[in-house]
């Protein structure tokens, strides 16, 4: 039988701050290498998406701008479909601005909320004006002993969770959700969302693996991921978290 | 004039500056001038740049901003006017403070009557009430370090807000083919000259994934683009509130590209005339370049015939497009800095056929930008098969490896060398009689360039 891993993601010309589309290579790449055949199907602004259509969604960064322009859209015609999906066992990732907009609400400086789509238990607030961005290298230690994950952040927003999510991880390098309570990210079941970009999955291959499996395991139960070489990846990890001292002994 | 003994004093103490940093080793001296005499006159830049008799030139951009900036010196020397020029990378405010005292005797006299200065593009606004432009170019506006400039919106914004400080007699020169250079500076004051491409041939088969300006800044409604050169630079229009492509005062026509040797193309100025030009300066991000200063110099009284003519004597230099002799082998230096410029500078260095090796060396220092993710956006696909081996190097040299292997290189062709020397040393024992192409981000080209100097290097000799 041929496995097909299907990928949607959200926003590709809109959402798409640096390097956001190697997370989808990525994931494509270490699938093919599976021998899994893999779809990936972008919408966009206007385009209707099935709970059915996918195993994987993803939703990149933005500038306040496209986020502005996208959030109608996202909690408009894709919020229903997109809710069904999760609670069906899709997965979602979300990065930085498409991070934010899985929570409950964004709290502007001035203003009312804006609603969020939920599907995370975080809010996300403006810090003000004149309130840093919260910049740099970032090294998390998932909650779950699976290996460091590594990246980059470049974020004005800060969040915080409620308790019905757990964070990704906890931070060892840099800032992650707010710079104060060394969270970084939120999961709820499957769906995902972090400020590690750089981007997140190529020199993360543990966890670009671990929601391929994810993906799949809906339909395909009984399938195990090949383990891979990832002799690039190993080197550019391990330079990494050497370099900024956080290399797990 | 009479004496301005606190500007006398701060020149003084600059000049001093500059011989110790030399002496001392410690770089060029292309900043610290200019900051120990801003310490002491806050105004330095405007008391001497109203000094020049002929006015200053601002040329602001995310790419182009060296080479035009250089081009305009070199045609407006061939017209005879001595030039205050700031010195690559050195742009921002206390680089330009730098080029200023360098170039003042201590009663502030300038050994010069025209400034030109490469401003830093979120420095604009801080530099415009001091230089008083006479010309502001406008070159383009590229996602770029957004670790250290924020977003694109942030920086067109503060554009605008420079424009409204500007005089009304000066003259805005304007890359008509992209949409967010164009939307910025259409509503400053004073006269508005644009230029851009017109040759159909050059064109992209589709918007590229470095395109930035998908959806009018106005109206967010999506733009209609009949035709992109590359990038989001093209012919454009928004289909809802009907912004469009202005047609440009000046042109480039009958495009010829010369893979990495140059580009011939002729240039029409309408009432200014028509002329052929030929440069040694690559690609169709340079005919921008070679345009843009065109524009300028015209509007400075450079006959177009005489800056057509001038371009044809501009040789590259400074990692943009330079080429030397190592060893016995053809090196070429091409900068990259972002997805747009890398992808312009992979399609020329592909022109002229399969490589047998590409040096890319990637750094993450504050000047290159500290975040690399900006490497998934470049389009290293069109690299595979059609280069036997590409040497990464640099503070980054494995992640450009991954990215290299996840864009179909196999991984047996990828090797990794993080010192200069050494990636230099084991690219050039590959590259046989061809051409070694290095692509180095800005810090990068900076530490190749020293090791080139080091193992005697010899400036390609022309003519």
């Amino acid at each position: 039988m041929t496995r097909v891993l299907r990928i949607c993601h959200l926003y590709p010309d809109l959402l798409n701050l640096y390097g956001d589309r190697g997370n989808i290579m990525v994931l494509a790449a270490r699938a093919r290498r599976r021998g899994i055949d893999v779809l990936v199907r972008d919408a966009g602004l206007g385009d209707d998406i099935a709970p059915e259509d996918a195993d994987l969604f993803f939703i990149g960064g933005g500038e306040d701008r496209q986020q502005r322009i996208a959030v109608g859209d996202l909690a408009g015609r894709k919020r229903g479909p997109l809710a069904a999906a999760v609670a069906g066992g899709a997965v979602v990732l979300a990065v930085c601005g498409g991070y934010q907009l899985l929570g409950k609400f964004y709290r502007p400086a001035e203003g009312d909320d804006l609603p969020g789509l939920g599907l995370l238990d975080m809010w996300t607030e403006h810090a003000g004006p004149s309130a840093p961005r919260l910049i740099g290298n970032l090294v998390i230690e998932p909650e779950d002993g699976e290996p460091p994950l590594v990246g980059f952040e470049n974020h004005g927003g800060r969040t915080y969770l409620g308790p019905g999510s757990r964070p990704l991880g906890r931070v060892v390098v840099g800032f992650g959700n707010n710079g104060s309570d060394h969270t970084e990210g939120a999961v709820s079941g499957r769906v995902y969302g972090t400020y590690l970009h750089g981007p997140l999955l190529p020199k993360n291959p543990a966890f670009a693996d671990r929601l391929i499996r994810e993906a799949l395991s809906r339909r395909f139960p009984e399938f195990t991921l090949a383990p891979l070489p990832d002799t690039f990846e190993t080197r550019a990890r391990e330079a990494m978290l050497t370099r900024l001292g956080a290399r797990a002994s | 004039m009479s004496l301005n003994v606190r500007l006398s004093t701060a020149i003084a103490l600059g000049k001093t500056a500059a011989t110790l940093s030399r002496v001392l080793g410690r770089g060029g001296g292309t900043t610290m001038p200019g900051r120990v005499a801003r310490a002491v006159e806050p105004d330095v830049v405007g008391l001497l740049a109203r000094r020049l008799t002929g006015g200053t030139v601002l040329v602001a951009g995310t790419n182009g901003k060296t080479t035009t900036a250089h081009l305009i010196a070199h045609i407006m020397r061939a017209e005879g006017r001595r030039v205050v020029h700031n010195r690559a990378g050195a742009n921002l405010a206390a680089g330009i403070a730098s080029a200023l005292v360098e170039h003042a005797d201590l009663r502030g006299d300038p050994a010069g009557d025209l400034g030109i200065f490469e401003v830093d593009e979120a420095t604009v606004p801080r530099v415009v009430p001091a230089l008083q432009p006479r010309v502001a170019v406008f070159t383009n506006l590229f996602r770029d370090q957004l670790d250290r400039y924020g977003e694109i919106d942030y920086i067109s914004g503060l554009w605008r807000a420079a424009g409204a400080r500007l005089t009304p007699g000066f003259v805005r020169v304007a890359n008509a083919d992209d949409p967010l250079v164009y939307d910025a500076v259409r509503e400053m004051p004073g006269t508005l000259v644009t230029y851009g491409l017109d040759d159909d041939r050059h064109a992209l088969p589709a918007l590229e994934h470095t395109a930035e300006a998908r959806y009018c800044y106005r109206c967010g409604t999506p733009y209609v683009y009949a035709v992109t050169y590359f990038g989001h630079m093209g012919r454009y229009r928004c289909p809802t509130c009907g912004v469009a492509r202005p047609d440009p005062d000046v042109v480039a026509k009958e495009i010829g590209l010369a893979g990495p040797d140059g580009a011939s193309f002729v240039v029409d100025a309408g009432p200014a005339g028509r002329a052929g030009v030929r440069t040694r300066l690559p690609g169709l991000y340079n005919i921008y370049n070679v345009l843009a200063a065109i524009a300028a110099t015209l509007q400075l009284g450079a006959p177009l015939a005489r800056a057509a003519a001038a371009v044809g004597t501009f040789a590259p230099a400074f990692g943009r497009a330079e080429r030397m002799t190592l060893d016995g082998h053809d090196v070429q230096i091409l900068l990259v800095k972002n997805p747009a410029g890398f992808n312009e500078v992979l399609r020329t260095v592909l022109a002229g056929g399969p490589l047998p090796v590409l040096l890319i060396a990637i750094n993450d220092l504050i000047a290159d930008g500290r975040d690399v993710s900006w490497l998934w956006d470049v389009d290293f696909e069109m690299l595979a098969g059609h280069v036997d081996r590409v040497v990464a190097s640099g503070l980054r040299a494995e992640d450009m490896a991954v990215r290299l292997e996840y864009a179909g290189i196999p991984p047996a062709a990828i090797e990794v060398e993080r010192s200069y020397d050494a990636a230099l040393r084991r690219a050039l024992a590959l590259v046989g009689s061809g051409r070694l192409f290095v692509l180095p981000t800005y810090t990068a080209m900076l530490a190749l360039r020293a090791v080139l100097e080091r193992r005697g290097v010899v400036a390609r000799f022309w003519e």
